[in-house]
Formats: structure tokens, C-alpha cells, sequence
């Protein structure tokens, strides 16, 4: 009776998939995931967002299956040559095949977005709910910890921990420069996960089966990951949706300023960095990339929107 | 009132010591010579090498440096680059455009913003509310260089309306087209931000008291909806023209504007810690005391805050 899901479901009887699916019939109370999905199921942006974010998933995992030449193929004969059959997007000043390399590129980029958002979150949800559980003075230290980061502006602040750790003519590895990437775009974004981590914390901290699961003893661990945890990640989620679409942008953004990932990864980033001294001739160098990041960022931004949506029962 | 500004102000300094601090370490504390390329080819002569490790107070721990710096920042002297150039000048010469810059952006962003905001708030579901939906998506996923480059090719390169870069002095009308790239992002989030403020307070009981007390719809709207409406925009402009002028390297880079973003971006290229350091401090204080401006004028727009 106390139980809000309840209500949600009640809301919700009469209409034309209830009655399909005995599963979920009016005896058994839906979750709020639950309903959330029978929200989501039935939106278009919800829908094409799935689609294109499965697609790109596809792409990264097995990119051979929609290039046939390898992302370091290059005929030199066809540079800066446009769009044609032969090559879709067209050939870069250095011959490689824009087309080839935007699909290898995927993988990098994904997983940069993914581990940043990873990073991002983990650290933010682990002091967010630190500070909203224990609150007095580790929630003011830790706030004002995160405004210190939160009050570096976002690009300065990454150029000036890239250029550091890298002098410019330095000539760093792979791995740590793209370690270096999503430290960055980690170090400077978790206090937004952070205060969303910790509202969440401080409301749910109030409710009362929390304040019973004290009362019986639960000790601290418990009362998190068991009662709290579970009531705070929504809000987290879809954070982390949007935020992994604005890690991919933000890739692109620093690899922009020719301070991101270079060469020789292939990234959507690093085709981005290799034609910012073209681009005024050889547009599709840029535009493709450019157009397969804004098209991704878009997917994600549109799920963690849906989501938030459907999650949020005021708004339905 | 006044005793909450005073604390909020005291908040301030452990958080404004500390983002300063963190950006004067990882500029001065880089592992390697700060001499190396200063002076060509050849290694730097030792009365310069004296000369400038005094300047700089190198051989100081790296608190006792930043704290000297500091010292000297608050008395108004922002020191000298490698090659001798004032960089308060420096600043002075390109803050003016950055600030007209953010000022322009903000201006384009909340006159569009809260136009379609209040626009499909009021009307509710249906084509123009998906239109506006979508579009700010889409501005949302546009990276900012991307927006700008775009424009500027269109514009500038195929129909030949602007010039691809901005002139010495940028004037305002020079300006309104990277303005308006700048601002393009926060011109999404206010859309969205003001719609759902109008369509939450549409219902609110103070609304509907107006309308039964027979004012004019223009009243209804203009005064009680849009002044309850506006308040979260407000902070999220106040907030934002903070944010701007820290943000704007890029739209900077793409139009060839000499602001503060080019400065700092060159500054942090030729390893110049002192016009790096000087621009980040003045960027972090812009940001602190706007978050604080904001969070005061809460009390000034609705009056059920109170501070006391």
C-alpha cells in the first residue's frame, strides 16, 4: 500500500499491452525500471536512439565487416580527391581513405567516451555518496573539494593538464596519451556526478525504511549498497548516458586544439586533428568525422533524455 | 543577508586557492628545464638564467612561489612573460573582446532561448515543440568547432557574407556570428530549461489566481508566469557568462580572435607559466564571483528565498 510503484502501475491499467502480458498483471506491482521501459518502448527517439547506438556498437566491435580496406590504406594518386563510388567519403591530403578510417576510428573513440564516462562516474558516485551519507563537515569538505575542480574551465583546464604531462615535440606512446585523454576529461567532469550523487543521497538518505534499516542494526556498507545505492543510481544513469555522448565530443573538441589523441591511433579525433590545416580546402576531411561524432553524441544524448523522462513519474 | 554573503564569501577563498593553486603547480612544477628553447639555438646565458629564476622566485618551494605570486597578483601586478611583455597589458588589450565576445553570446543565447522556451511552454504538445525538441538535441551534439567551422565555410567561404576571420578591433557586428557559435550550446539548455519552468508554472495556483482576477492575458504571461518562470534561467546566464569566457578558445581559434583564449592558448604552447597562470586566475574568479552574484539575485527574484 505504502508502495509508490504501485500507484505508477494502477495509473497505467486499461491500456492495450496490460492485457497482452500476464506477466505483469495488476497483482504484481511493476519497478520503476520496469515502467520505465514500458515507457521507453514506445517512443521514436527512445527507439532510433537504441538503433543508431547499437549500430555504432557494431561498427567499433567489428569494423571489417563495413570497410574492406584497412583504416592505414592510402593511394596517394586519389589525395583530397572528394566523395565518389570508389571511396564514400572521399580521400584526405595524405590519400588514406576518409571512409575507411571514420569506421576503424569507432573503436578508439567509443572507448574513450566509455572509460572517461566510467572514470567520471565512479568517482563522482563514490565521493557524491560519501558526502550525502556522512554530511556536516566531510559533506563541505568534499563539496568544496569538487568546486575547485568545477571552477577550472573545462577546456583550459584539459589543455593545461595535456600540454604538462606532453611537451609538444614530446613524442608519448599510445597507451598514455589516450590514458591522458580520459584522465583529464575525468579529473574535470566528476563533480557533476558528484552533486548529482550526492542530492540523491541526501533525499533518500531521509526516507524511512533507510532510517528502520539503521534502527535494526545495518551497518554502514549495507545501508549503501543495499538501501541507498539502489534508489540514487537512477538520476547517476542518466547522467552517465549524456555524459558518455559529451566524452566523445570532448575528444573531438581537444583533439581539435591538436592537443588529444594522435597518430598512430585512429580516431574520430585524430582524422578531426589531421585535417585542421586542410579543411579550408578539403572540407569532407573534417565534415565526415565531425558529422559521425555529432550523429553518436546525438544518440546518446537523446537515450539519457528519454530515460530521464520516462524515470521521472511527474512527467508522464 | 548580509551575513550569509560573508559566508559564502569565506567559502570562496579555500576554493579559489585551491583551482589556482592546482593550475600554478601543473604549469611551474613541469618536469624538465624551464630554460630549454628560451634562447634559441644555445643554451641560455647564466645572468639570464639569475635573472629570471629571481623573477620567478624559482628557488622557492612551490607553495612559497605561488603564494609570492599571488601576493603580487593582488597588488595589481600580473609580472612579465619570458620575453619581457607586460601581461597585464596583454590582458588588457584582450579581455575587452573576450568579455564583449561571452556578452554577445549570452545575449543571443537568452533572447533565443527563452523566445522558443516560452514559446512551445505556452503552446504544449505538437509540431513546434518536436521542432524545437529536436533542434535543441541537435545543438546539444554539435561539438562547439564544429558549429563554427560549419558557419564559417557556409558563410564565409560559400556565400560570402563574413569574413572567415575577425579583425583587430572586433566590433560587435563582426562578432555576432561566433557569438552566436559560442553561445549555441547554452542556447539548447535554456530553451529546454525555460519550457519546462513556463509548462510547470502554467498550473501554479498564483497563475490562475491572475486569471481570475481578470487581468489581461499579456499581464498573466509577461509578469506572473515569466518573472516565476525566469529565475533558473537567470542562474543558469549568470552562471554561463562565467563559463563563456573560459570556454571560448575555440570559437576563438576558429575565427582568428585575439581574446583571452588565444592568449592562454599560446601562453600554455610556448611554456609561458606566468601569462597561463595570470588568465586562469582572473578566469576563476570571474566564474566564483558570478556563481555568487547568481545565487544572490535568487532572493532578489523570488521572494520566498530567504537567506537569514
Amino acid at each position: 500500500m505504502t508502495d509508490p510503484n504501485a500507484a505508477g502501475g494502477l495509473s497505467h491499467v486499461g491500456e492495450p499491452g496490460e492485457a497482452k502480458n500476464p506477466a505483469d498483471g495488476p497483482h504484481k506491482p511493476r519497478s520503476l525500471w520496469g515502467d520505465a521501459w514500458r515507457e521507453l518502448r514506445r517512443k521514436p527517439l527512445f527507439i532510433l536512439s537504441g538503433v543508431i547506438i547499437v549500430l555504432v556498437v557494431v561498427i567499433a566491435i567489428a569494423p571489417d565487416l563495413f570497410s574492406s580496406r584497412p583504416a592505414g590504406f592510402s593511394d596517394l594518386n586519389h589525395a583530397n580527391e572528394g566523395p565518389s563510388a570508389d571511396a564514400w567519403f572521399g580521400y584526405d591530403n595524405q590519400g588514406y581513405d576518409v571512409y575507411a578510417r571514420t569506421i576503424h576510428g569507432t573503436r578508439a573513440s567509443l572507448l574513450v567516451g566509455l572509460f572517461a564516462t566510467l572514470l567520471t562516474v565512479l568517482i563522482g558516485s563514490l565521493v557524491g555518496i560519501i558526502a550525502g551519507y556522512y554530511g556536516r563537515w566531510v559533506d563541505s569538505l568534499l563539496s568544496r573539494f569538487g568546486d575547485i575542480f568545477a571552477g577550472l574551465p573545462f577546456v583550459l583546464g584539459a589543455i593545461v593538464i595535456l600540454t604538462t604531462f606532453n611537451a609538444p615535440d614530446s613524442n608519448p606512446s599510445e597507451f598514455r596519451i589516450i590514458a591522458q585523454v580520459v584522465g583529464s576529461i575525468a579529473v574535470l567532469t566528476w563533480p557533476v556526478a558528484m552533486r548529482i550523487m550526492r542530492s540523491a543521497t541526501l533525499v533518500a538518505k531521509q526516507l524511512d525504511y533507510v532510517k528502520a534499516a539503521r534502527g535494526l542494526g545495518a551497518n554502514t556498507f549495507r545501508i549503501v549498497f543495499r538501501h541507498l545505492l539502489p534508489n540514487t543510481i537512477a538520476p547517476v544513469l542518466v547522467y552517465a548516458t549524456i555524459a558518455l555522448g559529451a566524452a566523445i565530443g570532448a575528444e573531438a573538441t581537444l583533439a581539435y586544439l591538436g592537443i588529444g589523441i594522435r597518430s598512430p591511433v585512429v580516431s574520430w579525433g585524430v582524422e578531426i586533428s589531421d585535417a585542421r590545416d586542410y579543411f579550408q580546402n578539403v572540407p569532407h576531411m573534417l565534415l565526415f568525422p565531425a558529422g559521425f561524432v555529432t550523429i553518436t553524441v546525438l544518440a546518446f544524448v537523446m537515450l539519457g533524455d528519454a530515460v530521464r523522462q520516462a524515470l521521472d513519474p511527474k512527467a508522464r | 543577508m548580509g551575513r550569509y554573503i560573508l559566508r559564502r564569501l569565506l567559502q570562496l577563498i579555500p576554493v579559489f586557492i585551491g583551482s589556482t593553486f592546482l593550475i600554478y603547480a601543473l604549469v611551474w612544477a613541469l618536469p624538465g628545464d624551464p630554460f630549454a628553447g628560451k634562447c634559441g639555438q644555445r643554451a641560455c646565458p647564466q645572468p639570464y638564467v639569475d635573472m629570471m629564476t629571481a623573477k620567478y622566485n624559482l628557488n622557492d618551494s612551490l607553495v612559497v612561489q605561488y603564494f609570492k605570486y599571488l601576493g603580487n597578483l593582488f597588488s595589481g601586478d600580473f609580472g612579465e612573460t619570458f620575453s619581457g611583455n607586460s601581461i597585464g597589458q596583454m590582458v588588457a588589450d584582450a579581455a575587452p573582446i573576450t568579455i564583449r565576445l561571452a556578452v554577445i553570446a549570452v545575449i543571443i543565447e537568452a533572447v533565443i532561448g527563452i523566445g522558443a522556451g516560452i514559446l512551445t511552454g505556452l503552446r504544449g504538445k505538437g509540431f513546434l515543440d518536436n521542432l524545437v525538441l529536436v533542434s535543441t538535441l541537435f545543438l546539444i551534439s554539435l561539438p562547439v568547432f564544429v558549429t563554427g567551422i560549419v558557419l564559417q565555410l557556409v558563410l564565409a567561404g560559400q556565400w560570402g557574407i563574413i569574413n572567415p576571420s575577425v579583425s583587430a578591433d572586433a566590433t560587435v557586428g563582426e562578432l555576432i556570428v561566433p557569438g552566436f557559435v559560442l553561445g549555441s550550446l547554452s542556447m539548447a539548455y535554456i530553451a529546454r530549461l525555460t519550457r519546462a519552468s513556463i509548462s510547470e508554472n502554467r498550473r501554479a495556483d498564483f497563475v490562475r489566481t491572475a486569471i481570475a482576477k481578470g487581468q489581461p492575458n499579456r499581464r498573466v504571461v509577461g509578469v506572473h508566469l515569466l518573472r516565476a518562470s525566469v529565475i533558473p534561467v537567470i542562474t543558469f546566464l549568470g552562471t554561463d557568462l562565467g563559463a563563456l569566457m573560459g570556454g571560448a578558445i575555440v570559437t576563438e581559434g576558429v575565427f582568428n580572435i585575439n581574446g583571452l583564449g588565444g592568449l592562454v592558448f599560446r601562453g600554455i604552447q610556448e611554456k609561458d607559466g606566468a601569462t597561463v597562470t595570470g588568465i586562469v586566475v582572473l578566469l576563476v574568479i570571474v566564474y566564483l564571483l558570478m556563481s555568487l552574484v547568481v545565487d544572490l539575485m535568487y532572493a532578489v527574484l523570488d521572494p520566498r528565498i530567504r537567506y537569514d
